[in-house]
């Protein structure tokens, strides 16, 4: 780990200011940045210690919800409002990682972590996330947990996250506190960024940049289903994730809401399937149309080539359970 | 005292039985237990010396001729003491060898080789140094594909038996496909460490190794001294499955560095280099071959394997062991071939050989079992052999039939087509293997001393990886000295204790624990002469001794400490019988009809491996087997990059071992045996057998789930999938 100076922000302020240095982060639950840091794959010369910030706390928000960018993984998931309201971001939480890391894991944190791609994650192999114009060692390598939808020739990587994957089934915002004071907010929708030319930039954070909050809208009801595949049945990342967020009124499909994890480098939603089902009387027939122009656009990489038919699977059996079709 | 004994026959009189203190076999807790919960029983990275400083290892980034490392720039760095770029071996040592591993010859033959060691004051200067030192390699290109490797045939291990081919031909049914196993790794919980200082010409190493007395030897030798002038201390082993048979790099760097620098020095593997600087399972590809008669009586069996290793290095996974003996059939050809790859150095893991071969063995069994519309386990029991298949000598002891008998009455066996459960999205199956496991006998000493006091001490150079030979030995020793087993001290970890055979190929129990045994019939030989009676009439029981309706507490007998050692050597024993153990497994499955995904719901084992010790830690070692074969069948590959070989996903996060979630409940059966031919306490080894076909009995209730063959391990989602969607089509 290369020697870094530590920090201890005292308010919000001064954390996004003195964040604005070159080659400085922010730690909060330090799950994934230290492990990144141990391999030499992140090194910074300066961390900002955040976790004393009055950064925590659950509280409404409107008819929604505001959650303090420190509350950790494990308080959000547990919260008797998010479980009753927005069930979908719970199971996500609990899909995810260990007690452990839950425990330590933070809201803002957890929306930033870093691929799993195992080139990024290695210093002897090249890859344009970590310096760009290196290439991409995932493209003709090991790729079975890479992504089908939204890849370039520059990267292939995924996030990993499946809280985030709930937060934009469910239209979350984020809140967030620029250097020189100014706050703004951002659609979850509109802060992640694909790789296209620039791998290396995966969201719209400017330099000491702070996420301080996440808000959710108002409640929207129906079936919420978070459906993850994967090899191990606990603490391992999606090779394809479903949440799915559906109402049936009067034998239609009367809101549909759809992300999905392990197939992009953000969580993905596609408004055109969601469009597609609007207003639809469920069917097996419906699901499978809608799963197939899902993936009209995928790709696979030879290992990962499998995520398709799963992804069009899953998507169609959630459909099912959440609308109780069967075929 | 010193009590010898070679095994040269069977060993009838089972004394053992005859003891009266009642413990042996009991469920006893572990004595090292409330140190290893409370953290106070010190693991080797755990050591603190004075003055002690901390080494890292650094890998060759890719394959070729060494070519200068920019030693300078780093040496500057703050707190480096120095960097070592000689004398490091290309890998470790191979188990059970005196010599010391190969030195790289200034090449990287394989991605992630140790080739220099960076010491500084603390571990954090040290990593930083080691990350930032470059290694210059002028590249060559590797050979990672075993099929354009140059490959050998070892002549010991090649078989051909009557006519196989002529077999297939005229057999009623027939089986021929090729299986693929990935490499595995070891992945013990204790990461590689060791911690070297020296006094004068004297070395001592706090190290986590597995067989002491060739540990100390490799070292020497690496190091061009004298064995006599090492000390190897490993008190307590987190785990090894035959990755701290060896020393590796760790241990050699340690050493140099301590010796050069004046200080003691601490090197502790990161976890990604215990994946790639210790041994991983070779691959295996296997094309196994089945000829049957109409009452599926096998007339052939086939075994060709191809598997992988480092140039020069001897060790080969013995895929085909078990296909030695487990079935009977005149016609019997093996083919082992041997492809020399620029990958991670391969050497022994968990029953080397039968894990896999087995594994996949009986998944072909299965295949043949549904080709001749037969009940699997009726299957197994029609062809097993009542002599050793190959040259006709007795076997020990075969105890395959009442396993797979006792074994499926105890799960509910019940014989169903594919496809004939379903639980909403989940086809429900069940799948059983078979399981042979060779058995053998290995020399080992131990010193015991018992006191007036009636105070026991067992002394070896033992090692407990884990597995829970503080235990066994203490019960060992109270059985036969009538003592209650908290007034013995079993003192291990020691190469200034007396040799033992260490901990390996299920052999650490059996083989130390007679020499335990050994020494204690010696010190119960001179009590009974001093008693004036033989020692089969002597009951000994709580301390006392008890002859002719006379209770006579030791300190009657005794003024002082009688101190005995026992000594025990493999002999004829091995050559004149086929010794092994045998077991079965049976495995309830769920498959994901969408997804692919399976999930174990639940799984029985029956196992016979002589004498039970320990029945707590003997059971433990085969929950241990169950899910080592859950892990192999579904989730566990080392995962090569296709260009230069390097293990992809060297981390724990991204090589699958079973978490909790994928271990339903486990049950495990030991059926009672004694075998005569194994050794003085007819006890024979148990950590490796519950591996050997566990993973088949998953694969086949995949099969049975959901009508999908899986043949190339493991069976992830995107495998399982493809079946199905074959299926459908």
């Amino acid at each position: 780990m290369r020697p870094f100076d530590y920090l201890r922000a005292e308010s919000p302020d001064a954390a996004v200011q003195a964040a604005a240095a070159p080659e400085t982060m922010f730690i909060a639950g330090g799950t994934n940045l230290l492990d990144l840091m141990k391999l030499e794959v992140l090194a910074p010369a300066r961390l900002v210690d955040i976790t004393r910030l009055d950064l925590g706390g659950i509280e409404a928000d409107g008819d929604g919800l505001r959650i303090g960018a420190l509350v950790p993984n494990s308080d959000l998931a547990a919260d008797p409002r998010v479980r009753r309201d927005y069930p979908l971001l719970s199971r996500a939480l609990l899909a995810g990682a260990t007690g452990q890391l839950r425990n330590k894991a933070t809201t803002g944190g957890n929306l930033l972590q870093r691929t799993r791609c195992y080139y990024f994650h290695d210093r002897d192999t090249p890859c344009n996330k970590r310096t760009l114009g290196d290439g991409c060692s995932a493209i003709h390598g090991v790729n079975r947990n890479h992504a089908i939808l939204g890849t370039s020739e520059h990267c292939i990587a995924t996030h990993p996250s499946d809280m985030a994957v709930a937060l934009r089934a469910l239209d979350a915002e984020l809140e967030l506190l620029s250097p020189n004071g100014s706050r703004r907010r951002v659609a979850l929708a509109d802060f992640y960024c694909l790789p296209g030319d620039t791998p290396h930039v995966e969201n719209i954070l400017e330099p000491g940049e702070l996420i301080t909050a996440v808000i959710l809208p108002a409640p929207v009801g129906g079936r919420q289903i978070y459906r993850k595949v994967r090899d191990r049945a606990s603490y391992a990342f999606a090779l394809v994730s479903v949440a799915a967020a559906v109402r049936v009124e009067d034998g239609l499909i009367a809101h549909v809401a759809l992300a999905f994890g392990g197939v992009a480098h953000m969580p993905w939603r596609d408004g055109a399937v969601e469009g597609f089902l609007q207003h639809q009387p469920p069917s097996p027939a419906l699901f499978a149309e809608a799963a197939s122009r899902l993936t009209a656009q995928a790709r696979g990489f030879g290992a990962n080539d499998f995520k398709i038919p799963l992804l069009q699977r899953t998507l169609a059996a959630v459909l099912a359970e959440a609308t109780e079709v069967t075929a | 005292m010193k009590r010898h004994a070679k095994i040269d026959g069977p060993q009838t009189d089972r004394r053992l039985d005859g003891m009266a203190q009642g413990v042996l076999g009991q469920p006893l807790d572990r004595p090292d237990g409330p140190l290893k919960v409370t953290g106070r029983a010190t693991y080797a990275a755990e050591v603190r010396l004075d003055r002690m400083v901390h080494g890292v290892l650094v890998r060759a980034p890719r394959v070729g001729t060494l070519n200068g490392f920019d030693t300078e720039r780093v040496r500057g760095m703050a707190g480096v003491l120095a960097v070592l770029t000689e004398g490091l071996p290309r890998n470790s040592a191979q188990g059970a060898i005196a010599k010391s591993p190969p030195g790289n010859e200034g090449k990287a033959q394989y991605v992630g080789q140790p080739v220099a060691l960076v010491v500084a004051e603390t571990l954090e200067q040290a990593t930083h140094a080691a990350w930032t030192l470059e290694v210059g390699i002028m590249p060559s290109i590797p050979v990672i594909n075993p099929h354009a490797a140059p490959t050998e045939f070892p002549e010991k291990k090649q078989r051909d038996l009557g006519d196989l081919e002529a077999a297939m031909a005229e057999a009623a049914a027939t089986l021929d496909e090729t299986y693929h196993t990935p490499t595995l790794s070891s992945a013990p919980m204790e990461p590689h460490a060791s911690i070297a200082e020296w006094d004068g010409e004297r070395l001592t190493l706090h190290g986590a190794y597995q067989m002491l007395k060739f540990n100390r030897k490799q070292l020497a030798e690496a190091l061009g001294i004298d064995p006599s002038a090492v000390r190897v201390l490993a008190p307590y082993v987190g785990g090894g499955f035959g990755s701290k048979l060896g020393i590796s790099a760790e241990a050699v760097g340690a050493a140099l560095a301590a010796r050069m620098l004046g200080r003691p020095v601490s090197v502790v593997m990161h976890r990604r280099q215990v994946f790639e600087m210790t041994t991983r399972r070779s691959q295996t590809q296997q094309r196994i071959r089945l000829a049957a008669d109409v009452d599926g009586h096998l007339l052939g069996i086939g075994h060709d394997a191809l598997v992988s290793n480092l140039p020069g290095e001897t060790f080969s996974e013995p895929v085909q062991q078990g296909t030695d003996f487990n079935y009977a059939a005149p016609n019997r050809k093996v083919v082992h071939e041997v492809a020399r790859l620029n990958l991670i150095a391969c050497g022994s893991v968990r029953a080397p050989g039968e894990a896999v071969g087995v594994t996949m063995f009986e998944v072909a069994m299965d295949e043949m079992a549904h080709r001749l519309n037969l009940d699997p386990v009726e299957f197994r029991l029609r062809n097993i052999p009542d002599h050793d298949p190959l040259d006709g000598k007795p076997f020990s002891s075969n105890m395959l039939a009442q396993a797979l008998t006792e074994g499926a009455q105890r799960f509910g066996w019940r014989h169903q087509p594919p496809r004939s459960r379903r639980e909403g999205e989940w086809w429900i199956g069940t799948g059983m293997s078979a399981a042979v496991r060779v058995n053998m006998l290995t020399e080992s000493e131990a010193r015991v001393t018992l006191t007036p006091e009636g105070r026991a001490k067992v002394e070896t150079d033992m090692t407990d990886i884990g597995t829970g030979t503080y235990a066994i030995l203490t019960q060992i020793a109270a059985e036969m000295l009538g003592l209650p087993v908290a007034q013995v001290e079993t003192v291990l970890g020691d190469t200034d204790l007396p040799p033992a055979s260490g901990s390996g190929g299920s052999f650490g129990a059996a083989s130390s624990g007679s020499s335990v045994y050994l020494a204690c019939l010696e010190i119960r030989s001179q009590i009974a002469a001093r008693l004036g009676i033989a020692e089969e009439d002597l009951t000994l029981k709580d301390g006392h001794a008890i002859h002719a309706n006379r209770t006579i507490p030791l300190s009657q007998i005794l003024d002082a400490p009688i101190t005995t050692e026992g000594h025990v050597e493999p002999g004829d024993s091995g050559k004149i019988a086929r010794n092994a153990t045998y077991g079965a497994h049976f495995a309830e499955v769920a498959v994901n009809d969408v997804t692919g995904e399976t999930r174990v719901r639940r799984m029985l084992g029956t196992y016979a491996c002589g004498r039970v010790l320990n029945v707590k830690t003997a059971t433990s070692q085969c929950h241990g087997g169950l899910i080592w074969g859950i892990g192999m069948a579904l989730t566990e590959e080392l995962i090569h990059d296709p260009r230069d070989g390097h293990a992809v996903n060297r981390d724990l996060a991204e090589f699958h071992i079973p978490v909790n979630r994928d271990v339903p409940d486990l049950e495990v059966y030991l059926l009672p045996e004694r075998d005569d031919w194994a050794n003085p306490i007819q006890s024979k080894g148990i950590g490796e057998l519950s591996i050997c076909g566990a993973g088949a009995s998953v694969i086949n209730a995949i099969h049975a789930a959901c009508g999908v063959r899986i043949r190339d391990l493991p069976a992830t989602p995107d495998k399982v999938l493809a079946g199905l969607m074959q299926i459908e089509s």
